[in-house]
């Protein structure tokens, strides 16, 4: 369970970014996030796995307070949250192996890292979960030889072999092509099923939050104002979400269109 | 043909402004000022000027044929050339290695080593090799030993400042996306930044090891060891057309040199 | 694939496996033998730790009493790099289009790819040697290194731009009716003239820089002040002259990169 309370982040001395947010995801719900540009959808993801450093407040992770951590702790606490990005994020020169298992990075000695000799057990899933989305044939090919959707899916599989407790996407489909987009979507929800995992997702692009999320979170100016099931998400609350920035009528759009 | 000048109201054109004419002259009357300065004021002998090209084709002419009967003793240091300037390399790309690590901005641990990082830069790439190599004769003696770290302590320079610049140019979302897997930062470094630097790091060590290949021929003048001995030797006992073949052999290593360096480079690349 | 496999190896560099082992076979061979019969006198290098300590402590306090000796060395590094790099410039243009394979002749062509493939072989101080013995001491043998040393680097360059060019400029010149020097003048120089001005800019800040070194073979400038402090053991004065030889090379790095970002 990851329970959020009174979260602040504020960058400098000007308006804070989050302002006393609370939210909890419980069980193994996809929960997505939407919100125009700045509302801090992308920094209420980071403060989760400290990419970013909350100025104040408390993120529970199934008993552990994360805002506290340092050094050592920390480091064991980012190793149970998966993070999908929106740019995939890969180390282009390596080979999709070495990417998939920088995710276990984390678990295993400097000196398995380092001569590329990974335990038997994290190869074996690494096959697996590659086999279960479609890459195993790439394993030896360098991950910048690969298209779009086939890096993100190496970004998935690598968020996964860290055995994540809960699973973070930053705008995952941002760069995708509507269909592949979709394909990553529908992975994304089907494995959260497989693997029990909660799965929070930032998104822009509604119609996808509304067809593959089990719940939908509207920001605005760094608040939550609205927290329901998607078929809740009418239009008014989407004018609420979305009214006077730019991205009002290119969202609604893509609400109507299906 | 009249009724353009009316049109536009003028009949002549000139390419620069009056403004614009003023720099470019005065530009040119520096540079002028400053060729005649140096022209009147260097202590030269012009007789010696006007007898140049006679004394040089006179060498020249010293020169020919080359002689080969040295040839063996000289494809011999030749190769202690060869191995003087690989050796230096190699050292040097190792250690440049740290002080690449502590002079790029977005490596480095705190401000003292990066401002520690940047002094051994631009100490070793502002002093010369021949003058390392001065120091380094002095110190340990003649002999190769000198050349290497003379060759070395410049390269460290020179290589660190390259790689340096390109660990501050890498693409930093991947090593965000490690961070966040929770490794450490040893783990991030070998995973996340070293990938990205691997192609710089190839061809700069592959463009000094040319460079070292030209540097290490002229060590010897100042006791560092290789041909530079050799060519002192012949000089010193005016025997011309020895010189003439280890001129010869120069050149031949530096056009393999630099057929070899593109051979890897296109490789490795 | 029933049960995924639990091996997995990074594809090696070199696919072929005999070809990689025979590389990294003779990489350790020859570091190895190499490293292992190289002619190091080691009771001399251990000796040197000591002669070190003798010569920094020598060098500290850098002295800078003889700074007349300092400046006027410096003066005429300074003449010879200004010299040179008039020379060498001015030299290269021809040179640069004898060896552009898409304006000179073939047999020219090769003569000017020759005389570039000399200039650039041979580091500065081995023609400075020579140049020494032909014409005597002096900042005039520097002068003339160091313009072999700029023809070797501008007119290698400048002949890779001209080679770059764009030949449609000089069809519409020679289209009009244009003369040889016409077309030269009209649709070459004006292409390639702004490279020339930078390359002449970085010359004459490289000039400077192996005109301090030159000097140690008796080719004049600081090198010559430098060579005589270190062969009196004055190492204080040699110390001062290579501190001020680092800040006048970062000073003139400096003053060369503004200029040339300025032009541009």
């Amino acid at each position: 369970m990851l329970k959020i309370t009174d979260l602040v982040k504020r960058y400098g001395a000007g308006d804070p970014v989050l302002k006393n947010l609370d939210l909890t995801i419980e069980g193994e719900s996809v929960v997505s996030i939407i919100g125009s540009s700045g509302a801090g959808k992308s920094t209420l993801l980071r403060c989760i796995n400290r990419l970013v450093e909350p100025t104040s407040g408390s993120i529970i992770l199934n008993g552990t307070e994360l805002t506290t951590l340092r050094g050592k702790n920390l480091r064991a606490a980012r190793r149970k949250i998966g993070m999908v990005f929106q740019g995939f994020n890969l180390v282009d020169r390596l080979t999709v192996m070495e990417n998939v298992q920088s995710g276990r990075l984390g678990y295993i000695s400097t000196w398995a890292a380092v001569s590329r000799r990974y335990p038997k057990a994290d190869i074996q899933r690494a096959f697996e979960l590659m086999e279960r989305v479609g890459i195993a044939q790439y394993a030896n090919s360098r991950a910048d030889q690969l298209s779009g959707g086939e890096r993100q899916r190496v970004g998935v599989v690598r968020a996964l072999m860290q055995q994540p407790e809960i699973l973070l996407a930053d705008e995952p489909t941002a760069s995708l092509d509507p269909k592949t987009s979709e394909q990553i979507m529908g992975l994304l929800r089907d494995l959260a099923r497989e693997l029990k995992l909660p799965v929070v997702i930032n998104i822009h692009n509604v119609t996808e939050a509304k067809e593959y999320t089990d719940r939908i979170v509207g920001m605005r100016y760094g608040r939550i104002i609205f927290d329901d099931e998607p078929a809740k998400l009418d239009g008014a609350e989407m004018d609420k979400i979305y009214a006077g920035s730019p991205h009002a009528d290119r969202a609604t759009q893509g609400a109507e269109t299906p | 043909m009249t009724s353009i000048s009316q049109q536009f109201g003028r009949d002549e054109w000139t390419r620069f402004t009056p403004r614009q004419k003023l720099t470019r002259w005065g530009t040119l009357a520096g540079c002028a000022l400053a060729i005649v300065w140096a022209l009147s004021s260097i202590e030269v002998i012009w007789a010696w000027v006007w007898g140049a090209p006679e004394q040089i084709g006179d060498l020249f002419g010293r020169m020919y044929p080359p002689d080969p009967t040295n040839l063996v003793t000289i494809l011999k240091v030749l190769w202690d050339t060869v191995n003087i300037a690989t050796f230096a390399t190699a050292f040097a790309v190792l250690l440049s290695l740290p002080v690449a690590y502590i002079s790029a901005q977005n490596t480095t641990p705190n401000r003292g080593t990066l401002w520690l990082g940047r002094l051994i830069l631009v100490t070793s790439r502002s002093v010369n090799t021949i003058i390392w190599a001065l120091l380094f004769v002095a110190i340990f003696g003649p002999g190769i030993v000198a050349g290497i770290i003379a060759i070395m302590f410049r390269s460290i320079g020179f290589i660190g400042k390259l790689l340096g610049e390109a660990i501050e140019e890498i693409d930093k979302r991947p090593v965000e996306a490690l961070e966040a897997t929770g490794a450490s930062r040893f783990k991030v470094i070998v995973y996340a930044i070293i990938p990205q630097v691997m192609p710089t790091f190839w061809a700069v060590a592959i463009l000094r090891w040319d460079i070292n290949l030209r540097e290490s021929t002229v060590l010897g003048l100042v006791g560092a060891g290789g041909i530079g001995i050799v060519l002192q030797g012949a000089i010193d006992t005016f025997n011309w057309p020895e010189v003439a073949t280890i001129l010869l052999a120069i050149i031949a290593l530096v056009i393999i040199g630099e057929v070899i360096s593109a051979f890897l480079r296109r490789r490795i690349l | 694939m029933n049960t995924p496999r639990d091996t997995w190896e990074k594809p090696p560099f070199i696919a072929n496996r005999a070809l990689r082992w025979a590389v990294y076979l003779g990489l350790i061979i020859y570091f190895g033998w190499v490293g292992l019969t190289m002619p190091i006198d080691w009771g001399r290098v251990s000796e040197g730790i000591g002669r070190a300590g003798r010569i920094f402590g020598g060098a500290f306090p850098p002295s800078f009493e003889r700074s007349g000796l300092l400046i006027d060395g410096f003066l005429e590094s300074l003449k010879i790099a200004i010299l040179a790099t008039a020379g060498g410039a001015l030299l290269s243009i021809p040179i640069a289009f004898m060896a552009a394979r898409n304006v000179a002749a073939l047999p020219i062509f090769y003569i000017g790819r020759a005389i570039i493939i000399i200039a650039r072989s041979f580091h500065p101080v081995i023609v400075a040697i020579l140049f020494v013995k032909a014409v005597g001491f002096g900042p005039f043998a520097g002068v003339l290194t160091l313009i072999i040393y700029s023809i070797g680097f501008v007119a290698k360059m400048l002949a890779e731009k001209i080679e770059e060019i764009d030949f449609g400029q000089v069809e519409a010149v020679r289209a009009a009716g244009a003369p040889y020097l016409s077309t030269l003048i009209y649709a070459i120089f004006p292409q390639i003239m702004p490279r020339q001005i930078g390359l002449t800019i970085y010359q004459l800040d490289s000039n400077l820089r192996a005109s301090a070194v030159v000097g140690i073979v008796g080719a004049g400038g600081i090198g010559a002040t430098l060579a005589n402090a270190f062969g009196r053991y004055d190492y204080d004065f040699a110390l001062a002259i290579t501190i001020v030889i680092v800040a006048v090379i970062l000073l003139s790095e400096a003053v060369s990169g503004l200029v040339r970002k300025h032009i541009q």
